[in-house]
């Protein structure tokens, strides 16, 4: 029972997050905009929390996994060109997609660290990039618009906008469970000894190549996962999905949000697409007060936004 | 006589011109306590980076239970019972004490590519791991984030790590390195209670130590094994005590133990 407690306990910021999220649509964000909005959030932070999987869990710092979303968006254009359109074929042929992407860069990226890696990634996002937008039969840089949603076993499911949004939920739990069993788990246990201390590790018996590459490639199976949804949810793909911008602020979601647990990664992208959609609609070149403030985040936050309750009560006892 | 467990044949290294091993052959039998001594810059770390495999050799060859690991890497040679501490304590920081233990129990418990139960809740490895802490006298801050402990503790915890994974052969790089006083006194008795039990490769630089613990000793100078032999007749060998010529802390005949 204490037990129990203390599980909560840890994990009632997520918790909260998760259970607004759900309540959302009855307290008065249940109209089409809002929801639309709500809908890019959870995929954004679906995306989000499985970068910092690998880059809180196993410190793979990836600027390229928007290449993963991207993987899966134009499983589902290349599908929907070719009328498959049912979601028992489109959702796993958009999660292999971008797992084999992850699997084939991972395995060269992961030779490397710190900054290399951050390059390898980034050129294979970049690859990834320039590849959709020479897809002519899929628009190129305009991009593609999807003829419909994608089916569930024949049904117009994912049409009722409502249902839609409780599928992005429960993806995003989905994902998060999954991550954080995985952490907890003995696989999850030897990453994060690799990267507290890969020498320490190593002269323990475990050799972090394998591991690292396992990970990296669950991240980019769930990375496609979003990718899939994100193409319903605007009925669009254009290759600046896949962009290194994109990348890079999937990467700032986690860290403004905080390393310290997959929580951050939630919170992180709530708060950085709330921030986003309010400053854009205050000022026309909003995006120059937004780069102020997350570099602020960035000085003044060092534990992210999960971090300020513990850095309130830190300010207080000092007092 | 019985096998060697550790046989270095003609080691050769060099960093640039500087020969930092230079043709060391050496048996380490089962059971012993085998330290090596020498000047700073001798290359004993050097050597145990060599045996442990973080450094790859020039030349020369390792064997380890008669089996060749010279070309092993680091991860595959503790694999085979080759474990090892660090003169820079290593330990996991955000790990706490008893999961840097249940680590080094999981390394020799099976495949660690297992995703579902959580690893904290294993019984087995939290056991194994506790009594671990408990031969290093850590069980009492099992909970505590290895990071917070105190520079002694972490030296405590490395060696609590080594030997949760059960391993055949310990490589110990300077186990008394910055302990106070007190401290040294306790892993002293600690590493004396291994005896017998573990076969040790000591690198220390703590004569009163080495001279208390090991039960052969081999001198190294600038890469080069001048001798090997029983305490005494190292104590009394006249290369050794001239290589150590000006340094006061060989300690000579019937040192204090």
């Amino acid at each position: 029972m204490r037990e129990l407690g203390r599980i909560l306990g840890r994990e009632l910021p997520a918790l909260l997050l998760l259970g607004g999220l759900a309540a959302a649509p009855f307290i008065g964000f249940g109209e089409g905009y809002m929801l639309t909005l709500l809908a890019r959030m959870m995929i954004l932070a679906m995306a989000a929390v499985s970068l910092s999987f690998i880059v809180a869990g196993a410190g793979l710092v990836s600027l390229g996994h928007a290449a993963t979303l991207g993987f899966g968006a134009y499983a589902v254009v290349i599908l929907d060109d070719l009328q498959v359109v049912d979601a028992l074929f489109v959702l796993p042929a958009a999660i292999l997609a971008a797992a084999g992407f992850a699997l084939v860069t991972g395995a060269v990226a992961i030779r490397t660290s710190g900054v290399n890696f951050i390059m390898i990634t980034l050129a294979f996002g970049q690859m990834a990039f320039f590849t959709a937008s020479s897809l002519s039969g899929y628009g190129g840089d305009d991009g593609y618009t999807l003829y419909a949603r994608t089916e569930v076993n024949g049904a117009r499911l994912l049409d009722d906008r409502l249902v839609f949004h409780f599928v992005c939920l429960g993806a995003l739990v989905l994902t998060w469970l999954l991550c954080r069993m995985l952490l907890a788990s003995r696989f999850g246990r030897v990453l994060r000894a690799v990267r507290g201390n890969p020498m320490r590790a190593q002269a323990l018996g475990f050799s972090p190549y394998p591991y690292r590459l396992t990970a990296y490639v669950i991240a980019g199976a769930l990375g496609g996962a979003a990718g899939f949804l994100f193409a319903n949810a605007t009925e669009f793909v254009a290759p600046a999905y896949i962009s290194w911008q994109r990348s890079g602020e999937l990467l700032f979601m986690v860290i403004l949000g905080g390393l310290s647990g997959l929580h951050g990664a939630l919170l992180g992208a709530i708060g950085f697409v709330l921030l986003e959609e309010w400053l854009s609609h205050q000022w026309e070149h909003w995006r120059i007060a937004f780069g102020v403030l997350l570099i602020l985040a960035v000085l003044f936050l060092p534990g992210g936004l999960s971090g300020i309750p513990a850095q309130l009560g830190r300010m207080l006892r000092r007092g | 006589m019985a096998e060697p467990l550790l046989a270095l044949h003609g080691l050769r290294k060099r960093f640039g011109g500087l020969a930092v091993t230079d043709d060391v052959s050496l048996d380490v039998m089962p059971g012993e306590i085998h330290a090596i001594i020498g000047p700073n810059g001798a290359g004993k770390t050097t050597l145990i980076n060599e045996i442990s495999g973080v450094l790859p050799v020039d030349a020369g060859r390792i064997l380890f239970a008669g089996q060749d690991i010279t070309r092993l890497p680091l991860h595959r040679r503790a694999r085979r019972g080759l474990a090892r501490s660090f003169q820079i304590t290593s330990i996991i920081p955000d790990f706490t004490a008893l999961e840097n233990a249940a680590l080094a129990v999981q390394a020799g418990d099976g495949t660690s590519f297992r995703f579902f139960r959580p690893a904290g809740s294993e019984r087995r490895l939290n056991e194994a791991a506790l009594a671990a802490l408990d031969s290093v006298g850590l069980a009492h801050r099992a909970a505590t984030p290895a990071g917070a402990m105190s520079h002694g503790e972490k030296r405590q915890l490395e060696l609590a790590i080594a030997l949760a994974t059960q391993p055949r052969l310990l490589l110990l790089d300077e186990p008394l390195a910055g302990a106070g006083p007190e401290e040294t006194e306790r892993l002293v008795s600690l590493l004396r209670g291994l005896r017998g039990r573990y076969t040790i490769v000591l690198v220390e630089h703590d004569m009163q130590a080495v001279f208390a613990l090991a039960d052969r000793i081999s001198v190294l100078v600038y890469g080069r094994l001048i001798a090997t032999g029983g305490p005494d007749a190292i104590r009394h060998n006249t290369e050794v005590r001239a290589a150590y010529l000006g340094e006061d802390d060989l300690p000579l005949a019937g040192a204090p133990c």
